[in-house]
């Protein structure tokens, strides 16, 4: 090792660290289902109509499935 | 059993950071302006040293990077995350202490910086103090992020939030590992890294700032927001779930690819290489799958500012990334590095990728925050071609200059001489560039303008006290429920464990194993014992007050400290930098852009009375020079008192002062002072003992010479 370079002794750790804890989200992710579906989420953020107080407005039905 | 809830997002936080976003940004935009000028004519500092180019340059780029993208971001991401999970926000509370304490750390850095308290290192400048400010600002903001997540009413967790995710989580590891500092007064501090350590650590968050705090966050937004402004589902789901995915595994390793060709390890410049290389893939994948979602509605860039701003801004991400890969191969970063051509590089990013995106979002949001129209598309517009106009003459001018200096000062003749041996001359060549830089950035602060004023008249012709929007979903585990019998709130609350758990473990390891190991690294007497095996020799008391002036005044704003080996840099500069000559240099300063010419070597080149002339009047001695005067280091005077305090610190760092070094640092320092002035007067230079200019010049004379 070069002097001075002890550093990399803990930023390669940190960044494995790191890519670890990206790992097991996406592992999370994954088993959890969240790309069983890879149609609906992409056409359901479209179907969110605003309305400032006034109920008539909302289509309660099919918005969150 | 389904049950509907209906409940009201929190619309008020998000106008409060779009505000803010807009007042920011033209904070950034006029520093930029200012400094950009400073570059063409030096003498616009008139001066005053809380305007000079060294100081206010990194009041722009965090106001740019903090206070305006940051703001930006906030918006972006409290109003969409919101909507795309169908819950408000988690805490009301926590959300204006996040956007008061944000905008107190973006005050506080405008009250420091000019004042020249500043850590010295690039995009992390702010001390200490604001330092863990930030931190508990940050994660307030993650806390309220992860619990709105977990209170969502929909199950899939929309990709646009999983870049928000990984913004938060790696923007704290980073940000915390690389402020580690040691303080010596109630602001300044000292660095716990030194030398090439700090220089990795440093680049290891420099280069993942931008790919965490200007990326992933705006690749979020770009996810919510195209679609939402061309109605249109982004064109491939699957493609975002792997853009996401490959780009959080690759970006962090890419850090040392703003070290090429330097003293650090060849192994360590290759891996960072090879890993910016592979960043080209997923970069493109996210740019193609941006521009491919406005497919079938190519028409609305015709017609709507937002899909123009937007659409623009993508086409720029889609350049940058393509550059940032090329840029970090080592013989384009021989050219590249230390010019304009990054500044360029950085400023098509900011102003094409982030800037646009910001406008983009807010001429989406304003309308639907305020419950009204915008109050005129046309003027939209025009912000829109004279904004394309600014960057089209700022980057035209900036990659000009930066690739003619970058050839001229590598240019060697056949008889193995360099071809422009004066630096200075590759600057006085660029010079007239910089005036069309400042004409650009005019042009882009003017468009700017011209959207404040729409903002305005929108928000004022709108209804008073617009309120939340309303909204109604059903709870998802109450749908689950029907399928699966072991659902229920139990089951909800075990569901999502493991992503806070993912979240904290990497938050924890992160910071909880730099703690316990940095100062390992930086204050083990193995350490000292190496120092003093490879008889390396720590600054002196006065040495150290004059490095401190040169990190004050930003000196590594223009100067680089680390010759490369490169032919042009070692018949220009000398031999190669070695990392043992900057072990004791906390900050390290090696600096990233050479608008004057090296320093690392710079030492005992010319006589006490150059550096005292030069320093008062750079044009006397340096024709052409854009240096401005430093004409108050000749008037205030060195803090003596504190360099027992200051030498104290660095000994408990691990640099081998011995307790007598400390207690007679601060007489050191005078007698040396005395010297170096007697000196000077015996040529006929008027200076007082306690003058700055003897610590500067006492460390100038020193670098290049730690062995």
């Amino acid at each position: 090792m070069n002097f001075g370079m002890e550093i990399v002794w803990w930023l390669v750790p940190a960044a494995l660290a790191m890519g670890a804890g990206f790992l097991i989200a996406f592992i999370w992710s994954a088993r959890n289902g969240q790309y069983e579906d890879l149609e609906t989420p992409a056409v359901r953020i479209l179907f969110e109509e605003e309305s400032k107080n006034k109920k008539e407005q909302i289509d309660a039905a099919g918005r969150t499935l | 059993m389904q049950q509907v809830e209906r409940f009201k997002y929190d619309d008020g936080i998000v106008r409060k950071f779009t505000i803010a976003t807009l007042a920011w940004a033209l904070v950034a935009f006029l520093a930029g302006i200012y400094i950009a000028f400073e570059m063409a004519y030096y003498k616009l500092n008139f001066g005053v040293p809380y305007i000079t180019f060294g100081r206010l340059r990194p009041l722009h780029t965090n106001a740019a990077v903090f206070a305006f993208a940051g703001n930006a971001i906030f918006a972006g991401i409290y109003y969409s995350m919101q909507r795309v999970l169908k819950t408000r926000l988690f805490s009301d509370k926590i959300s204006k202490f996040h956007f008061w304490g944000w905008q107190l750390i973006i005050v506080s850095a405008a009250l420091t910086l000019p004042f020249g308290f500043t850590q010295g290192k690039e995009y992390a400048e702010l001390e200490w103090p604001i330092d863990i400010a930030i931190t508990v600002v940050w994660v307030a903001f993650g806390y309220n992020m992860i619990r709105t997540i977990l209170q969502r009413r929909v199950k899939h967790i929309y990709v646009a939030v999983w870049f928000y995710i990984a913004t938060f989580v790696t923007v704290a590891v980073l940000h915390v590992v690389n402020s580690l500092s040691i303080p010596f007064s109630l602001i300044k501090s000292y660095p716990v890294y030194a030398g090439v350590s700090d220089a990795l650590v440093q680049w290891w968050y420099g280069h993942n700032a931008v790919a965490f705090f200007l990326t992933t966050p705006f690749l979020g937004l770009m996810y919510y927001f195209i679609p939402k402004s061309v109605n249109r589902p982004v064109y491939s789901y699957r493609l975002s779930v792997v853009h996401f995915w490959t780009l959080v595994f690759i970006y962090i390793w890419a850090g040392p690819h703003h070290l090429l060709n330097t003293a650090v390890p060849d192994w360590a410049q290759t891996v960072g290489m090879a890993f910016s290389v592979m960043l080209w893939i997923p970069s493109w994948g996210g740019m193609i799958n941006g521009l491919l979602t406005i497919r079938g509605a190519w028409d609305k860039v015709r017609t709507e500012p937002v899909v123009k701003f937007l659409a623009v801004a993508t086409i720029f991400y889609g350049m940058a990334t393509f550059e940032g890969p090329l840029l970090a191969i080592k013989s384009v970063s021989e050219i590249g590095h230390y010019t304009d051509w990054i500044i360029a590089h950085v400023h098509s990013g900011a102003l094409g990728w982030n800037g646009f995106l910001s406008f983009g979002m807010i001429y989406y949001l304003v309308p639907k925050l305020w419950n009204t129209e915008l109050y005129s598309k046309r003027l939209a517009n025009v912000h829109f071609w004279v904004g394309t106009l600014g960057i089209l003459l700022y980057l035209i001018a900036i990659y000009t200059a930066g690739i003619t200096q970058g050839l001229m000062l590598r240019e060697v003749s056949d008889a193995g001489r360099l071809a422009y041996p004066d630096f200075v001359s590759s600057v006085t060549r660029i010079i007239p560039l910089y005036w069309i830089r400042g004409v650009g950035g005019l042009c882009y602060l003017g468009g700017f303008i011209v959207m404040l004023y729409n903002v305005r008249m929108t928000v004022k012709l709108a209804a008073k006290n617009p309120g939340d929007t309303e909204d109604e979903a059903v709870p998802y585990q109450a749908k689950e429920s029907t399928a699966d019998p072991h659902g229920g709130f139990s089951h909800r609350i075990l569901e999502a464990a493991p992503m806070v758990l993912t979240v904290l473990v990497v938050v924890a390891i992160g910071t909880g194993s730099l703690i316990s190991l940095a100062p390992m690294f930086a204050s083990s007497s193995i350490v000292e014992a190496n120092y003093k095996a490879q008889m390396l020799k720590p600054y002196t008391a006065l040495e150290l007050a004059g490095r401190d002036i040169y990190v004050r005044e930003g000196c590594y704003t223009c100067h680089s400290q680390m010759i490369r080996k490169t032919v042009s840099d070692v018949l220009r500069f000398g031999n190669p930098s070695t990392i043992e000559e900057s072990v004791f240099d906390r900050p390290f300063q090696w600096g990233s852009r050479r608008i004057g010419p090296d320093l690392a070597r710079v030492g005992s080149k010319y006589p006490d009375l150059w550096h005292y002339r030069h320093m008062m009047n750079p044009q006397e001695v340096v024709n052409g020079s854009i240096m401005p005067s430093y004409g108050w280091l000749f008037k205030d005077k060195i803090d003596y008192a504190i360099l027992n305090k200051k030498l104290d610190v660095m000994k408990s760092l691990g640099v081998p002062y011995s307790e007598n070094d400390v207690e007679t640092a601060e007489d050191r320092a005078r007698s040396d002072a005395a010297k170096i002035a007697e000196g000077l007067r015996a040529d006929g230079a008027q200076v007082k003992d306690d003058s700055e200019i003897l610590a500067l010049i006492s460390y100038l004379q020193r670098l290049g010479g730690a062995k």
